[in-house]
């Protein structure tokens, strides 16, 4: 196995690690205005409160994933990074927006007692984990089904050209994978009605989530070249991505969220390996001619680059993963619908 | 529109935006973890609310600096396609290093801090924010180990059709490292020391909570004088390595028209508006000479002949940028220093002693000379990049070359107002709120004044 693969196979697990990350948070965050419905306006609040505590100490962590991935790719496949943020131009401007207002929601919503000011940020939150769930999802969808790509590496479609039915499939299958694997998060890590209500949720949103996958798994064999690369053969991933998202449903029926959250997670993950696995060894598939496909070679960086990468890799990953983990394990305790110990 | 301007006026009003955030992170990150580290060693409540009272500025700040970076990681790939495929093997490094090592540290022991209070012992507590104000400081460095790189290209060889990495400990040793990242984290201290040392002074004039702020003020004093007298120092150096690695900088911040030996320093110099003429100038025989070597002979290039040898170097083109933009805020930059200078030895001359109250006129000053680092910093920078100018990499890429040819003028044009709106609407709600947490103080509300029993002493102050 070459360094190409390898930083072709950490990209991959730096979005990956993004996804299941960030996936429950956006999924939270589109989960304020949801599950806080009260009579009493200061329950509401309140109850907002409760939410955003939920993921506070953790979504800026979780967002640096992203932003990692973004650097591997620019490190370590130049052109790929080149290609592709060029070409997705106006979808990442609208990625950056939302981000952006969500990050500054996060810390500036609680600082105000002014009603009207929380609600502008509360929805922030909500479009600012709506629209990247949405964005991304549709951008996967694209990367996997292929994309107009000139002999010069360079992106010749539009805006418009990437909102195709298989991309926004995609994109949908993500945002609602996103807001079960949130809501089945937050029934872990909060308590009373709150929790129920997550719950509650959490197993009537797991059938319109299996059918939209299953829709997204049928057509991946239309709109990509999934036959031709990976075989008719499903294979251990897609089979695995299966068991895991019927067994989220079964842990929900049974009570136990814990499971169900695992099986989310194992979900999220198998489904973008397959992702990356069909777009191996290539990053950016053309839809024009496969011979203008970026490739793991053609993109990449050289072999010193790619070496001096790993070392640092190797060093600081593990590092990364042992301090995020002990900032879980810190905040493993639910947090109490209650004023006292709210801390945004 | 010509989308190169657009795309150039994007990445400056973002850049410049960002930058308004991040000097105040490097430097009240430090400070807050020095407050906090004086709560866990002295005990004392004081210094918990002290803690708690910056920390807040600090987090609304952080939070602008966080969103605003994300844009910058991205818009090299998305305005500047052509200059990340040139640059990226060597370019890219740094940038996934510094999110791997320095903003993934930050970021999630920030949240650790935030929400931690009660979760952590005191002294744990401490030892996270010093990580976070180390993580964020870190994250300069290898920013700037990659800006060096545009400013003096080392460790590399032209080799398909691109900059590759040949050498990275040659890319983590360049010189522009040497001089960028003291002058640049030292003014951060020095933002946070004069920010502090303001929101002191105006709670010091209501008579708030004195001993809170005027230990405030003493610890921000310390900081300050030692940080800006050694960001000057370095600035001066900084000079010599410019008119070493790039003379026409230099000779524009100068507006050096003709070679001079001994130069002569400007102290007033008005060009005509194409940029290319001086119509009027005052300046001081020998001092350019002096910053420039330590001596007062000693020949320093002019635009004109620095023109024509670059057009022998590098092929006929227009090598000279623009000479009023660079001219002025080299002034501004120095200027607001040398005001800092003064100012940071006054504070520590009245922290010493007991002048807080004496002299509510001079704490006033204090507060609007909140402002003169974030114009440093700003003017700086745009110095430093501006003055680059014709190149996106010195000698090796113009800034046209580095271009996406893909992105078009009207969705350029549609980012540039969209970021410009959203940052300008988001200046808006911080400036706000730090107004707010600044003037409601360390308890939230305004608290009496209290006897003036005895004033803290500047040094181990732990009664």
């Amino acid at each position: 196995m070459d360094l190409n693969i390898i930083w072709f196979m950490l990209v991959a697990v730096l979005y990956i690690g993004f996804f299941v990350l960030e996936g429950f948070d956006f999924g939270v965050g589109m989960l304020v205005p949801v599950l806080s419905k009260d009579k009493d306006p200061q329950m509401v609040d309140l109850k907002r409160r409760t939410i955003i505590n939920t993921i506070g100490p953790h979504w800026d962590g979780n967002e640096v994933w992203l932003l990692t991935a973004g650097g591997a790719t620019f490190a370590a496949f130049p052109h790929w990074y080149a290609t592709m943020f060029s070409g997705f131009y106006v979808a990442l401007f609208l990625l950056l927006l939302a981000l952006i207002l969500r990050g500054v929601a996060f810390e500036f919503r609680s600082k105000d007692e002014n009603p009207r000011w929380r609600n502008f940020w509360d929805w922030s939150i909500f479009l600012g984990s709506l629209l990247p769930a949405l964005l991304l999802g549709v951008a996967f969808g694209n990367l996997a089904r292929g994309v107009p790509i000139d002999q010069n590496m360079q992106y010749a479609g539009t805006f418009f050209d990437l909102l195709n039915p298989y991309a926004l499939l995609a994109g949908l299958t993500l945002v609602i994978g996103c807001v079960l694997y949130g809501a089945i998060f937050l029934s872990l890590k909060t308590t009373g009605e709150l929790r129920e209500k997550a719950s509650a949720l959490a197993r009537k949103l797991w059938l319109p989530t299996l059918v939209v996958m299953l829709a997204l798994m049928t057509t991946t064999y239309y709109a990509t070249d999934i036959l031709s690369s990976l075989g008719v053969n499903p294979g251990a991933v897609r089979v695995t991505g299966l068991a895991a998202i019927l067994l989220v449903g079964y842990f929900l029926r049974k009570g136990r969220e814990g499971w169900a959250f695992i099986m989310m997670a194992v979900t999220i993950t198998t489904t973008l390996i397959t992702a990356f696995m069909i777009m191996f060894p290539r990053v950016m598939i053309s839809s024009l001619n496969a011979d203008w496909s970026l490739t793991i070679y053609n993109a990449s960086s050289s072999p010193y680059t790619l070496k001096v990468m790993s070392i640092v890799a190797l060093i600081f990953v593990p590092i990364v993963l042992a301090y995020q983990g002990w900032s879980y394990w810190v905040f493993r305790k639910r947090i109490e619908t209650k004023p006292e110990g709210l801390t945004y | 529109m010509d989308p190169i301007l657009l795309a150039r006026l994007q990445f400056g009003v973002t850049t410049v935006y960002h930058y308004f955030f991040v000097p105040l992170t490097l430097g009240l990150s430090v400070l807050v973890a020095i407050m906090e580290t004086l709560y866990v060693r002295t005990g004392q409540d004081m210094y918990k609310r002290m803690t708690k009272f910056w920390g807040k500025l600090f987090l609304i700040n952080f939070a602008m600096g966080v969103v605003t970076g994300i844009v910058q990681e991205f818009q090299f790939g998305m305005n500047w396609s052509e200059y990340s495929r040139f640059v990226g093997d060597i370019f890219g490094a740094p940038l996934a290093i510094e999110a791997l090592m320095a903003f993934f540290l930050e970021s999630t022991l920030l949240g650790v801090w935030i929400f931690g209070w009660d979760k952590l012992s005191k002294g744990l507590h401490a030892v996270v924010m010093w990580l976070v104000a180390i993580g964020s400081n870190l994250s300069a460095l290898w920013i700037l180990i990659a800006n060096s790189f545009m400013q003096e290209p080392v460790g590399y060889v032209l080799r398909n059709g691109r900059a590759e990495m040949n050498d990275f400990f040659a890319l983590l040793l360049n010189p522009s490292v040497g001089v960028q990242v003291p002058h640049t984290i030292l003014a951060g201290f020095t933002t946070g020391a004069f920010f502090v040392m303001g929101i002191s002074a105006y709670h010091l004039i209501h008579k708030h909570d004195l001993p809170l702020y005027r230990k405030s003020f003493q610890i921000a004093a310390i900081v300050g004088m030692i940080s800006i007298v050694m960001v000057s120092l370095n600035g001066h150096t900084q000079t010599q390595h410019m008119v070493e690695t790039q003379p026409m900088k230099m000779a524009a911040a100068e507006a050096l028209w003709e070679t001079e030996n001994p130069a002569s320093f400007s102290l007033l110099t008005i060009g005509d508006l194409s940029q290319t003429r001086e119509i009027f100038s005052i300046r001081l025989p020998g001092v350019l000479s002096l910053l420039a070597y330590n001596q007062l002979t000693g020949e320093v290039h002019g635009i004109y002949d620095l023109q024509e040898e670059f057009q022998q170097t590098y092929g006929p083109g227009n090598y000279i940028p623009p000479v009023a933009v660079i001219y002025w805020t080299f002034r501004f930059m120095v200027g607001a220093g040398m005001a800092m200078v003064a100012l940071a030895l006054y504070a520590l001359f009245m922290a010493m002693g007991d002048m807080f109250e004496t002299n509510p006129k001079v704490l006033r000053l204090f507060i609007i000379a909140i402002a003169l680092p974030y114009i440093a910093n700003a003017s700086g920078w745009i110095m430093t990049e501006m003055g680059r100018d014709p190149w996106v990499v010195y000698g090796l890429m113009k800034i046209e070359d580095g271009i996406s040819p893909v992105v078009s003028s009207g969705q350029a044009l549609l980012s540039l107002i969209g970021f410009t709106a959203l940052y300008g609407a988001l200046m808006v709600a911080t400036i706000y709120l730090l107004g707010k947490y600044a003037k409601a103080g360390s308890t939230g509300t305004v608290v009496p004044s209290l006897p003036d029993d005895q004033m803290p002493s500047l040094v181990g102050a732990q009664d």
